[in-house]
């Protein structure tokens, strides 16, 4: 980088977004990451109380994958608002492709959070004394369509940049 | 719930609150006498410090502190209190940096040369070490009889809760470094090493709720295991927007030197008073020129062009 004096137009196509594609990117994972998490609590958890707490079924190993991404959840929100505002003050803002770390985040995290933690590992169930079935097929396929649009986003800006 | 000694119990939180105060005054004179030598010391740390002093001495007198003894829900808002918002708004008093500049100079040198040489508090100050010492203290106190033992025995209640303020803020400072700093780690390492102490309240808090220290009721451990769930993390959410926000102001894009680039820095060089050496030298690259230089250089323009009305 030669000068440090960009024209407003410069500002409006984002120059250095190229050369940040990877933190772009990134950036999305983790603020879907953290999205998805936050919906869960707030929505779920608090607003319609589908979400238990705690569940007795809850195996040690679902406690510590709970409380880690918990953690991780809101740290990942904080540190991806960061490093978007990061972004934009490098004039490498990349719209669509941090959409596409969205997705990819938020479907990953919400597939591990209805496969894994939901059914493997007991922690608690989508919704209490109804048949679960559809609740858990919706939770799913939407978090696999999530990664499949946001896997298709990130491969084209990759083709963008290279070409 | 269970039996204490009534007596010992009303007499001792009183001592245990008594630091607190003296320190708050200690700091309001410290503020006030260097202020009439030196800069003035920035309200928003008299402020900061003033309110986690009193967090602190509300988990240790008053309706809290006295229900706590009975009551798992009261204790945990002192918990929270005492161990995590009163040494984060403490912390961003820098008290000792305040210290530092009220004694006269040769004394701060002998002071921070002892800091310095000191092992203890460099073994401490490991992120790692903090953590422990904070989360597994805390696991400590609530999986074993000793939560129990604590309001039956007064020496114990006294050494837990001073263990309680003087971890949180312990490992306040080996996160966000704000006061003068002995040992300093990159932000990723403090971010991963925060996940794991965050990770581990939140576990232990969840534990709590399925199994209480012994005497404690259900409700009340379910209520106090989320007040420590969700109160934990609401001060956690502020040491983390201020970690990171120094993250953002130390990694502000740099034009001049080439290196322009997004990176966690690490392997930084300090003077004794925590200068950070390549930052101020890369904020002198960007600085522009010097009095001395700008003076060089209207000389330079001034004979240019008197050579060239010569030529003519």
């Amino acid at each position: 980088m030669t000068n440090s004096i960009s024209t407003s137009s410069d500002y409006k196509q984002n120059p250095h977004k190229k050369a940040y594609a990877k933190q772009n990117m990134w950036t999305g994972i983790l603020f879907g990451l953290g999205i998805v998490a936050f919906i869960d609590e707030v929505v779920f958890h608090q607003l319609l109380h589908w979400h238990h707490f705690y569940d007795k079924s809850t195996t040690d190993i679902g406690l510590v994958s709970d409380g880690l991404f918990h953690a991780f959840s809101f740290i990942a929100t904080i540190g991806a608002s960061f490093l978007l505002a990061d972004l934009h003050r490098r004039h490498a803002f990349w719209l669509k492709r941090w959409i596409g770390g969205i997705l990819l985040g938020a479907g990953v995290f919400q597939l591990y959070d209805g496969i894994i933690q939901h059914k493997w590992m007991g922690l608690h169930q989508i919704r209490y004394g109804v048949d679960i079935l559809p609740y858990d097929l919706l939770w799913n396929i939407l978090a696999a369509l999530m990664i499949i649009i946001g896997a298709i986003l990130i491969y084209q800006t990759n083709k963008e940049r290279k070409g | 719930m269970h039996t204490h000694d009534q007596y010992s119990a009303d007499s001792l939180p009183i001592l245990l609150a008594v630091p607190f105060i003296l320190l708050f005054f200690l700091y309001l004179m410290a503020v006030v006498l260097s202020n009439q030598e030196k800069k003035r010391w920035p309200v928003y740390r008299v402020f900061a410090w003033s309110f986690g002093v009193l967090c602190a001495i509300l988990s240790l007198i008053g309706p809290i502190a006295d229900l706590a003894h009975t009551n798992l829900t009261a204790h945990m808002i002192g918990h929270v209190l005492l161990g995590m918002l009163a040494p984060l708004l403490m912390a961003l008093g820098a008290p000792v940096t305040l210290l530092l500049r009220t004694i006269n100079i040769p004394t701060a040198r002998k002071l921070t040369n002892i800091l310095r040489n000191s092992r203890p508090l460099h073994f401490v100050q490991h992120p790692i070490v903090a953590a422990l010492l904070n989360i597994g203290g805390l696991w400590v106190l609530y999986t074993t009889d000793l939560f129990l033992m604590m309001h039956e025995n007064m020496l114990l209640y006294v050494v837990i809760h001073i263990h309680i303020f003087l971890a949180g803020y312990i490992f306040t400072t080996s996160i966000i470094y704000v006061d003068l700093t002995l040992l300093r780690k990159s932000f990723l390492y403090r971010t991963v090493v925060f996940l794991f102490a965050l990770a581990g309240h939140s576990v232990l808090a969840k534990y709590i709720y399925a199994d209480p220290p012994s005497g404690v009721a259900i409700e009340q451990a379910e209520l106090g295991s989320m007040i420590m769930y969700y109160g934990g993390d609401t001060v956690e959410v502020g040491l983390l927007i201020i970690l990171f926000y120094q993250w953002y102001k130390k990694s502000r894009p740099t034009f001049n030197n080439g290196k322009e680039g997004f990176a966690i820095s690490n392997n930084k060089k300090f003077t004794v008073a925590g200068t950070d050496i390549e930052e101020v030298k890369r904020l002198n690259a960007n600085a522009g020129m010097s009095y001395r230089e700008i003076n060089e250089w209207f000389a330079q323009q001034q004979s240019k062009a008197n050579t060239v009305t010569k030529k003519r």
